[in-house]
């Protein structure tokens, strides 16, 4: 199926920050309709593609909160590339469950786990230049760009994730009813 | 102990002279990763490491937590295989609360739903991930290389890996309550049966399902017969094998003891009950990677890394129990000639065996009755600690708990599938660049030879980055030379500096 005359085929990117993928798996169990999807939109940066830099884009999916300087990194290029950008799944949303860190004496953490826990050898604090600079905190996407739409659900479900993409992609105002919000 | 050192791990020519190049972030697998190279005048490869860029930490914010929170807490670990975590907690509480020995109906429903998980990440994994290298090439058209080339090139095996991966979420769904982050299994058994009706409704596909798996896996044996060569040399390294194994020595996912085999294929440990296992394995650190490097103490950090998942439960194991995959896993070993298969593209192969032995056990598991009894839990004498084990799709996956008498949780270690193929990779991708990238200009094809040596193992970096920490208090970045050029960061006012500097 190829859209109208006239009509580009719209560009979709999605990118997991300090998310569990879970979020991209429900993106995933939309099943058979991820073939309709992929006959409406063109993936840009996304795990399912090997690009590795979002281009210019129409939609961006952000599974996940901000944990790292990279994570800040690729939402703003996200945010920069994107017309509109989603914040898909509790942890773009609020942190989610990553944010339980933020309460907790860190510095003694990181101690315990990589020089003081059980069974370790040569016990150190990794800290190479090539892995980003950690964040005291988790944050969610909104406290670092303008987000324009949070999808909440620890993951949506794959259903959900469908109605708004097709809301979006046909041109209306994206609405999740009840069910869809409905969790557990 | 001293501390290991491989070829290539380390630069031995000054690093500040050599040319890096990075694969950031890694495609096409799950998680968050890159592969970093330094190359001297003449393109050779004087570098190579996998890193695990990112921490989250789940260790430690789960102390504190009442236990019963912990199974549906943990699978936010990793929403590729949630059911693995869920169980392998689950496992560990079931100790806890006394319940070694779960009623069959609680037994047969978490490895139906473990089996599921089998089914729908190895299909993830072969068909939407990997199957775009394999069908068109290593160095093939970037823009194609991807699940969506694969519709348009070959549409009856993109279709059947989308609907295999569907029947596995489904099992979880039915079995879990969701097909991300059910609810299924609790402390002592499970919280709901399966009706007949929700039997009979899996049955009616189960079929389909199987002939699909079979079909998969005389694909893979086509691919490695049109190029023997290239399937059993490609980012090949010998090195241990890990696994758990069940009763009577037959690949059993849910459930078993330790077993490692050297690299020519002998026992060095055997029914190593898993309450034991940190007798068998300690961890080292490296300064370039959150993830933690495992090996067998007794043989020490150099020797005693070994690999996990697939490749290591097929050649680890005496048989499987279901009839078509025992008899794929018979041809399997007979390609070895008698050796220990080392070669990472040929986890594939063992891992679509392993997918065809999920569809069969769940067949099996269908037609049992108990799946529809009314005995979910039981519970007995409690403990203070818990352990539990379980072979999730990528490997063998540790969950340790102390619990206090108030309930809460005092002490939590994990140790993931993915962190016990950490050494295995970083070997793999050193031998593909020796290999295949010395000397030559690096297209983006050939640097794609490094990430499909990865993809073959499946990793999930996504729990591989559970380890909670925070930069240390006086954080230096370095440059290649060891020159300082970054500072101590802290957030939130260091949010903009921080991406700044990126
Ligand atoms: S919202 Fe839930 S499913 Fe999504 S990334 Fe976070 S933990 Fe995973």
């Amino acid at each position: 199926m190829n859209p109208p005359v006239g009509q580009r085929k719209l560009r979709l990117a999605t990118t997991s920050l300090a998310g569990c993928f879970g979020c991209h798996m429900s993106l995933l169990d939309i099943d058979e309709r991820l073939f309709e999807l992929l006959d409406r939109v063109d993936l840009d940066r996304s795990p399912l593609t090997d690009i590795k830099r979002c281009g210019p884009c129409d939609i961006g999916l952000i599974e996940g909160g901000i944990c790292n300087a990279e994570n800040v990194h690729v939402l703003r290029e996200f945010r920069q590339q994107c017309k509109v950008l989603i914040a898909l799944g509790a942890c773009a949303v609020n942190g989610g469950l990553p944010a339980q860190r933020n309460h907790l004496d860190l510095g003694q953490c990181l101690q315990e786990v990589y020089r003081t826990g059980p069974g370790i050898v040569g016990g150190q604090v990794p800290n190479d230049p090539e892995l980003p600079l950690p964040l005291n905190q988790v944050h969610p996407v909104h406290e670092i760009v303008r987000i324009d739409y949070f999808i909440p659900g620890c993951p949506p479900s794959g259903d959900a994730i469908w109605k708004f993409l097709t809301d979006l992609l046909d041109g209306r105002t994206p609405r999740l009813g009840h069910p869809l919000l409905h969790f557990d | 102990m001293a501390t290991a050192a491989f070829p290539l791990e380390t630069a031995t020519t000054d690093s500040g002279s050599l040319r890096r190049v990075a694969l950031d972030p890694l495609s096409r697998v799950e998680g968050h990763g890159k592969v970093t190279l330094l190359l001297d005048d003449a393109g050779q490869v004087q570098q190579a490491r996998l890193h695990i860029v990112e921490f989250r930490g789940f260790e430690k914010f789960i102390q504190g937590r009442p236990y019963w929170e912990v199974p549906v807490m943990v699978q936010r670990l990793c929403g590729i295989c949630p059911v693995s975590h869920h169980l392998a907690a689950a496992k560990a509480l079931d100790h806890i609360v006394g319940a070694d020995d779960l009623p069959p109906t609680a037994e047969k429903l978490r490895r139906l739903m473990h089996a599921g998980q089998i089914l729908q990440s190895h299909a993830l994994h072969f068909f939407h991930l990997s199957s775009p290298d394999l069908l068109f090439g290593f160095a093939s058209d970037a823009a194609r290389r991807n699940i969506v080339g694969i519709a348009a090139a070959h549409p009856e095996i993109a279709r059947q890996g989308v609907l295999l991966r569907r029947f596995g979420q489904e099992i979880i769904r039915l079995t879990a309550g969701r097909r991300v982050h059910g609810t299924g299994a609790v402390p002592g058994g499970v919280n709901r049966a399966l009706s007949r009706a929700e039997r009979a409704q899996l049955l009616a596909e189960i079929d389909q399902v199987i002939a699909w798996s079979r079909q998969a896996v005389q694909l893979v044996k086509r691919l490695h017969a049109a190029d023997p060569e290239l399937y059993d040399e490609f980012g090949t390294s010998r090195s241990n094998l890990l696994s758990i194994v069940g009763a009577g020595g037959v690949l059993d996912f849910y459930d078993g003891r330790l077993r490692a085999r050297d690299a020519d294929g002998r026992l060095l440990a055997d029914a190593v009950h898993v309450r034991n296992y940190a007798e068998l394995i300690s961890e080292e650190v490296k300064p370039w990677s959150y993830m933690k490097f495992p090996f067998l103490t007794a043989i020490g950090p150099q020797e005693g890394w070994y690999k996990v998942g697939p490749l290591a439960r097929m050649q680890n194991c005496d048989a499987i129990a279901t009839p078509l995959a025992e008899a794929e896993r018979r041809e399997f070993i007979a390609h070895g000639g008698g050796r220990v298969i080392h070669a990472p593209l040929a986890y594939h192969w063992a891992r679509m065996i392993e997918m065809l032995h999920a569809a069969e056990a769940i067949k099996d598991l269908l037609h049992d009755d108990d799946l529809s009894g009314s005995e979910l839990r039981s519970s007995g004498a409690r403990h203070h600690e818990g352990i539990g084990v379980i072979e999730a799709p990528r490997g063998t996956l540790i969950h340790h708990y102390r619990v206090g008498d108030d309930d809460l949780v005092t002490m939590c270690n994990l140790i993931v599938s993915t962190t016990h193929n950490n050494q295995p990779m970083n070997e793999a991708v050193r031998r593909v660049a020796q290999r295949h990238l010395n000397g030559h200009e690096l297209t983006e094809g050939l640097l794609n030879h490094i990430e499909v040596a990865i993809r073959c193992f499946d990793p999930c970096l996504s729990c591989a980055t559970h380890a909670l920490g925070k930069m240390p208090l006086q954080l230096e970045l370095q440059d290649a030379s060891g020159r300082v050029i970054g500072r101590q960061g802290s957030a939130p006012a260091d949010l903009s500096s921080a991406a700044g500097s990126t």
